[in-house]
């Protein structure tokens, strides 16, 4: 529809590069917008509901006249019959201090403030939170890819290991982490471990999981022809691993790596919550649930998935670039 | 007599007998082979699925080990045979490592077997130069054919310098076009290198069009069940095919496959 405007439009002629822009904007940008779009409108009227409690009692110690007047027979009301009874004393539902339901812009603005308006150093400042969270997450990704690498290549690699590793691997995620996180911090704290390591190890040990069930897929990914014709070339086992194995796996060891990291930040959130602790994305969580500040708890939340994102981003671009090297994208 | 034409023989099979035990009970996947093929011979082993005729391949490759009698490959045990690099094994899929060039691909066995990087490179090129793939070293497998890749997995197969190239149905999953300009440059390939070649097909003409030897084989169990002598000359335009002489030829193999059926 708009292709001969486009053409026809003056300074259609700036090339390839526009087209392309309108084209992504078109095609990708256009629908995630349409749908974040939805989702804060839906958050925004979601707002008046569930804040018309709160919002009413601000509003009655303005000055206004509320129906009904009294508190218990309010509390007594349902919330819609409430936002029904008293259409022009809503207003404040956007701007609560402990709203129920913090309004979208109150969660950018707290995240605004945490971050960029806070010197990183400050243990007010959303950015050191993050980064505590950021190195046990980190640390224990790398510990649990390490793991479950090595458990792979022993399950591909010898008959024992291949009948006993992978059934203990798949009880150990049966157990919640909610119940295993604490008893994993008060054995290390009692063996003198605290603070980054026991959160890296439960980090490590929910990442470990999705890496050592891909990998060993990964490695025994090669055709039964391919084996064979290593077996003709008379290689060695060492050599079918390094010129065969491994770099059939590499495909599968990158989508392993996406949900892998994806489960060590929650590892790190988990390890931050039964200790008490005072730092990390965890812990901002938990006061915020103490204090009741709704806000901080959103943009803490907010904060985990941003970071979420941008560690399957980063994975994510990891892997287009080495498979593009290796040759197996087209 | 028969122990001094097992030495000079490429391929030696006496009273060979295969029997695999599956989960329904045994099978008989050979039974008394006996055949000898010599050096520079092309043979052909021809039959029905289920005939034994990869699996014998399988045996000469030492990737299979027979249950009872004797094979030997350039007058060794199949196994000291392979150490010995005395064969190259093209399979039906060209099974080329993707994340490999076709350069990458052809040296792999050179890589493995330890040859010298300057000697690596120099039998890359020049097996590439004979499958006329020269050019294409730094390609991915992705950006050639499947004709082009296959022809690329008998350079890799080439590029050690073994004297017997097995191959398992190289072109069967090729279409008729591109297989007939293959089993050409395959002929002139045989005709300059002197190599002993044993081929396994399901079709007819291409056993007959390739061979000086062809091996007609039947199933349950698998045996030989006739083995013809190829009068036709070494020199083989595509056109031989029209001829009386290849069409007498192809007939006795369809009669034989028939016996073996029926059987």
């Amino acid at each position: 529809m708009t292709s001969v405007a486009d053409i026809a439009a003056p300074g259609a002629g700036a090339g390839r590069t526009g087209a392309r822009a309108r084209r992504w904007l078109r095609l990708r940008a256009a629908p995630v917008l349409a749908v974040v779009l939805g989702i804060v409108a839906l958050w925004y009227a979601a707002c008046v509901p569930m804040n018309v409690k709160e919002t009413l009692t601000f509003a009655e110690r303005a000055g206004a006249e509320v129906t009904p007047a009294s508190p218990s027979e309010r509390r007594a009301m349902g919330r819609w019959a409430l936002v029904a009874a008293n259409p022009g004393h809503l207003g404040g539902s956007f701007a609560l201090d402990r709203p129920r339901l913090p309004a979208p812009h109150q969660v950018v603005a707290e995240l605004w403030t945490t971050t960029v308006e806070t010197a990183p150093t400050s243990k007010r400042s959303l950015v050191w939170h993050g980064w505590v969270t950021l190195s046990a997450t980190l640390l224990g990704f790398g510990i649990g890819t390490a793991l479950g690498v090595l458990l792979a290549v022993g399950i591909v690699h010898d008959r024992a290991m291949d009948m006993s590793v992978l059934p203990w691997a798949i009880a150990s995620q049966t157990i919640p982490i909610l119940a295993i996180a604490p008893m994993i911090i008060v054995v290390l704290n009692s063996i003198g471990l605290q603070g980054l390591i026991p959160k890296a190890l439960i980090s490590a040990y929910l990442s470990f999981f999705p890496v050592v069930v891909s990998m060993v897929a990964g490695l025994r990914s090669p055709a039964a022809s391919q084996m064979d014709l290593m077996q003709t070339y008379s290689a060695t086992p060492a050599q079918v691993f390094w010129t065969l194995r491994l770099p059939a796996s590499v495909p599968y060891l990158f989508a392993a790596l996406k949900v892998g990291i994806a489960a060590a930040l929650i590892g790190a959130i988990v390890g931050e919550l039964p200790t008490g602790a005072s730092e990390g994305l965890g812990a901002r969580l938990l006061a915020g649930s103490y204090y009741g500040q709704t806000v901080q708890i959103w943009s803490a939340l907010f904060a985990a998935a941003i970071l979420a994102a941008a560690m399957v981003g980063t994975i994510g671009a990891l892997e287009r670039a080495t498979l593009r090297r290796m040759g197996f994208a087209r | 007599m028969k122990d001094t034409r097992a030495t000079e023989a490429a391929i030696a099979a006496a009273d060979l007998n295969l029997v695999f035990q599956t989960g329904d009970g045994a099978v008989q996947a050979l039974k008394d082979v006996n055949l000898t093929v010599g050096r520079g011979e092309f043979v052909s082993f021809i039959g029905p699925s289920g005939c034994g005729k990869t699996t014998l391949l399988r045996v000469i490759a030492a990737l299979e080990t027979p249950t009872s009698g004797s094979m030997s490959v350039n007058g060794m045990t199949p196994d000291a045979a392979r150490r010995a690099r005395a064969y190259g094994y093209v399979f039906q899929a060209a099974g080329l490592y993707p994340w490999r060039t076709i350069g990458g691909n052809v040296r792999l066995p050179l890589e493995i077997m330890g040859y010298p990087k300057a000697e690596q490179a120099e039998r890359t090129a020049r097996v590439l130069e004979l499958v006329d793939l020269a050019g294409f070293e730094k390609k991915y497998p992705w950006q050639l054919s499947g004709g082009m890749q296959q022809r690329a997995s008998i350079a890799r197969a080439l590029a050690f310098d073994a004297d017997i190239l097995l191959m398992d149905e190289p072109f069967g999953a090729l279409d008729e076009i591109v297989r007939d300009r293959l089993n050409e440059e395959l002929l002139a390939l045989w005709g300059r290198t002197g190599k002993t070649i044993a081929f396994v097909t399901h079709s007819i003409p291409e056993a007959v069009y390739l061979s000086t030897k062809i091996v007609v084989m039947s199933p349950r169990p698998g045996r030989i069940s006739d083995v013809i002598e190829s009068p036709l000359p070494a020199e083989r335009p595509l056109e031989i095919r029209d001829t009386p002489e290849f069409i007498e030829i192809a007939h006795r193999v369809r009669e034989g496959l028939h016996a073996g059926h029926a059987a």
